[in-house]
């Protein structure tokens, strides 16, 4: 009862005319800065930061604002995937996989309205998960030591064959390239410069957003210019169909078990800091890829793959605010933000919060539930207008890409050594689509595989090198357990499967 | 009327003895520029948004401050572009902090040195703690060092900058007041911020936490962790109070993580006696107190040639402790 009074006064707060209008200027430049690739809500919200405290906002107001950018931004991540088979943010990376083959079946305004339907059960979702469990989950993200982490990614990157599976060895190696570009910089354990050639701009290491937009923007500009004017010219621009604005019901009645199991999935990962957002859709999809893709519809335009990753994301970043607020410790980059905020109005995160500015706490929540709302009556009926970019014909679409790449990483980092790394990341994106080399597994290797390593090598120098301190706890045990069986599985699983398809289609050919 | 107004506004603000510092009126800038050396949100960007803001709102500067992001190589980047194109910008400040020191003496800004640019003003300071968690063995600082110093690897110390950054040193400045000879055998865990290294100081993977005074206040104020010592010369203000000192324990290990600005190397003397001024002026008023409270800033108030030998001790300093851990030869 407590807690609905709480949350009860927490409206009461949220709801003033202005507190609304922020949120809905936060949802709406959100959306638009989640959808442009290069400005994902990281930046997004740091961009922002200068506006709120030129209004003079109070930490309420301010914080709705930054928050509805936030959620906002993880929104609109998605229409690029799904329209350009470019990623608005990091997150929105898996939508991809099946956003776009959607949008090039004509399917692309169900898959942007299922989508928007999926992000705001996923945030909904994890948002009162944050009001019920807030103070509990604390105690889980304690339970994850350096050990525990490092089983925990390399379950992950245990289940990354599941992504593509098309060719095993190609994501494999795009997994290897991925983690070898992670150890480019300083490496933080000793202080040490690794690959990085005496080059001062590569001490920070590669940033992923640079890599991002390199391998997935630009490339897609250099395929546009390499076919122009060729025959391939029509068959690789945007299909002009748009079809249905509206899922069908059976469509979204398919995807209620996947939005269920995925929004608790990405909620976890959220909570647990170092993990976030990218995990969250990353694990959704391709525990959703395992469980019920029996027909091997992912990749080629299945809906639950456009679900999955979408409720995923966004639970997620529900997710991600509850070490922010109750620890002080951020569970994503943009979290990370939104600290430094926190800290600049004098709210001090942690786990005295709750006690001592129950108002910006409860008045945050509720400005998330109000924000969700919008962003859903925002985006369903906006989605007749974005599929209108496909009617955009390439030669005008692609320079208009580019220069926003351009554009957009030049803003964040201000060096031009920045944009000469996208380029390089742009023609070996080229080259790597050329050869038919997935490019999902390249940055979940430079995501993953940064964090992966340095746990390991805490981990063993609070053991003082002994190795055995990786399955030391009953938590590490059961992730090792799972990824092992993760791994091997599929392996039996899909040969079997694949010998079964083989003989349908022989089935069906003669 | 413009001048009038400004001259009202600075000795209201500013109480009368500061008025006498008022501008010289020698250099007058027509825009002002802040480079942060990093992405925005950090702590760089903090500085100079806030800095720009307050002298903005104390009409201390002409319009608003610009503030550029310039990321890359820990602040590397932005050094090198000052030195090489922007040398004599008069209206140019750039914000630094304790990691710029730590990264000039360990030579990872490649063929920059101090004396390249001159050095304004610090902005306040945010002291240094040593911590444990509340359940902890240890109640004190020798307690926790003499343990270190009979078997190094049964206390794995974490702290929210890389090996060889801020947070290892301090700890390693400790421990080497204390009469442990062999600083290498200190075991130092990184983590990427503060928070991270306090969660698992609670999960039980640390024995003890190096870090910020501010990046400790909410777990202390929550009862989960206690202070053992805080690396000021003497007790800090206010609620902060109650923390003691390493100096009063015997152990003269001070440690404080300034924040403050740079300028080009070959700025005149007139802009940099007019940007030393500024920001000695906006240090003394109200207006600058507040928002040091709110963002957990302790005083530090070293302007000009004094900030000047100061960076320049403080590196000296850490080449020398970097050199014995084995970070540079």
């Amino acid at each position: 009862m407590e807690l609905l009074a709480s949350l009860g006064d927490g409206f009461a707060i949220a709801i003033s005319w202005q507190n609304l209008l922020y949120a809905l200027l936060g949802c709406l430049l959100g959306t638009i800065m989640g959808a442009l690739p290069g400005l994902g809500p990281s930046n997004g919200v740091a961009i922002l930061i200068p506006l709120a405290f030129t209004l003079g906002l109070d930490a309420t107001g301010a914080l709705i604002l930054l928050t509805s950018v936030y959620y906002g931004a993880m929104y609109g991540g998605r229409i690029s995937s799904i329209l350009l088979n470019i990623p608005g943010d990091e997150p929105a990376m898996m939508t991809c996989l099946d956003g776009y083959p959607m949008a090039r079946k004509g399917q692309a305004g169900e898959a942007l309205a299922l989508s928007g339907i999926a992000s705001f059960v996923g945030a909904f979702l994890s948002t009162c998960g944050l009001v019920l469990l807030a103070p509990q989950l604390v105690k889980v993200a304690l339970l994850f030591g350096p050990a525990e982490y490092f089983a925990l990614f390399a379950l992950a990157f245990a289940t990354l064959g599941g992504i593509s599976a098309k060719n095993q060895a190609k994501s494999l190696f795009a997994a290897a390239l991925g983690i070898m570009l992670a150890m480019i910089g300083v490496d933080t354990q000793t202080g040490v410069p690794r690959f990085t050639f005496g080059e001062v701009h590569l001490y920070d290491g590669i940033d992923f957003l640079v890599a991002i937009v390199g391998l997935f923007a630009l490339s897609e500009v250099f395929i546009f210019l390499e076919h122009r004017g060729t025959e391939k010219d029509a068959t690789t621009g945007p299909r002009m169909e748009i079809g249905r604005i509206t899922p069908t019901w059976p469509m979204i009645q398919s995807c209620i078990p996947t939005m269920g199991r995925t929004s608790i999935l990405g909620f976890i990962s959220g909570v647990l800091p170092g993990a976030g957002a990218s995990l969250g859709s990353f694990v959704s999809y391709s525990m959703e890829k395992k469980l019920v893709d029996r027909d091997g519809t992912f990749g080629t335009g299945d809906p639950r793959g456009v679900a999955a990753p979408e409720t995923g994301n966004n639970a997620a970043a529900g997710g991600a605010l509850v070490p922010m607020l109750a620890l002080g410790v951020p569970g994503s980059g943009t979290t990370a933000v939104l600290l430094a905020v926190l800290l600049a109005l004098n709210i001090t995160p942690g786990p005295l919060l709750f006690q001592q500015n129950p108002d910006v706490v409860w008045g945050l929540i509720a400005a998330l539930f109000i924000g969700n709302f919008m962003l859903l009556a925002l985006n369903i009926p906006m989605v007749g207008l974005f599929t209108r970019v496909l009617m955009v014909p390439p030669r005008i679409l692609m320079p208009i890409v580019a220069m926003i790449s351009f554009v957009g990483i030049y803003g964040i980092s201000g060096s031009s050594f920045d944009l000469m790394v996208m380029l390089i990341f742009g023609v070996a994106g080229w080259a790597l689509r050329k050869l038919e080399v997935p490019l999902v597994p390249i940055i979940l290797g430079t995501l993953l595989g940064n964090e992966m390593e340095v746990n390991f090598r805490r981990a063993v120098t609070i053991a003082d090198g002994d190795y055995s301190v990786l399955i030391s706890s009953p938590l590490t045990i059961v992730l090792w357990a799972i990824a092992i069986i993760g791994f091997i599985i599929p392996i039996f699983v899909s040969s079997t499967l694949r010998r079964k398809m083989k003989k349908d289609e022989r089935d069906l050919t003669d | 009327m413009a001048s009038i107004a400004r001259r009202t506004t600075l000795s209201l603000l500013a109480g009368t003895a500061l008025v006498i510092a008022a501008p010289v009126a020698a250099f007058e800038p027509e825009r002002t520029e802040c480079i942060a050396p990093a992405n925005p949100g950090g702590g760089w960007d903090f500085t100079c948004r806030q800095v720009g803001k307050t002298l903005q709102d104390l009409d201390l500067i002409p319009g608003t401050m610009q503030v550029t992001n310039l990321s890359g190589g820990g602040g590397g980047v932005a050094f090198a572009q000052v030195v090489n194109k922007r040398n004599d910008d008069d209206n140019l400040v750039v914000a630094a902090s304790t990691a710029t020191a730590t990264r000039l003496a360990q030579g990872a800004y490649p063929g920059n040195s101090m004396d390249q640019v001159r050095w304004l003003g610090t902005i306040g300071a945010d002291y240094g703690v040593i911590a444990v968690a509340a359940d902890s063995e240890y109640d004190d600082l020798p307690s926790l060092l003499d343990a270190m110093q009979e078997d190094p690897t049964s206390i794995s110390v974490g702290g929210g900058s890389a090996v060889g950054g801020w947070d290892h040193l301090k700890v390693l400045i400790a421990a080497q007041e204390s009469g442990i000879e062999d600083v290498r055998s200190v075991k130092y865990i990184a983590f990427p911020g503060g928070g991270e290294a306090v969660t698992q100081l609670l999960a039980g993977s640390l024995q003890a936490f190096s870090g910020d005074l501010s990046e400790a206040k909410g777990f202390v104020d929550s009862g989960d962790i206690k202070v053992l010592a805080v690396l000021s010369p003497e007790r800090l203000e206010g609620e902060f109070s109650e923390f003691p000192t390493a100096t009063e324990q015997g152990i003269e290990a001070i440690g404080a993580n300034w924040r403050g600005f740079y300028a080009p190397g070959e700025m005149s003397d007139d802009a940099y006696n007019w940007w030393v001024d500024q920001l000695d002026t906006m240090y003394d008023t109200e207006e600058w107190k507040a928002v040091m409270e709110t963002n957990g800033l302790a005083p530090l108030d070293l302007h000009g040639e004094e900030f000047e030998a100061f960076v320049n001790d403080s590196i000296s300093q850490i080449e020398t402790l970097s050199k014995e851990i084995g970070l540079i030869n």
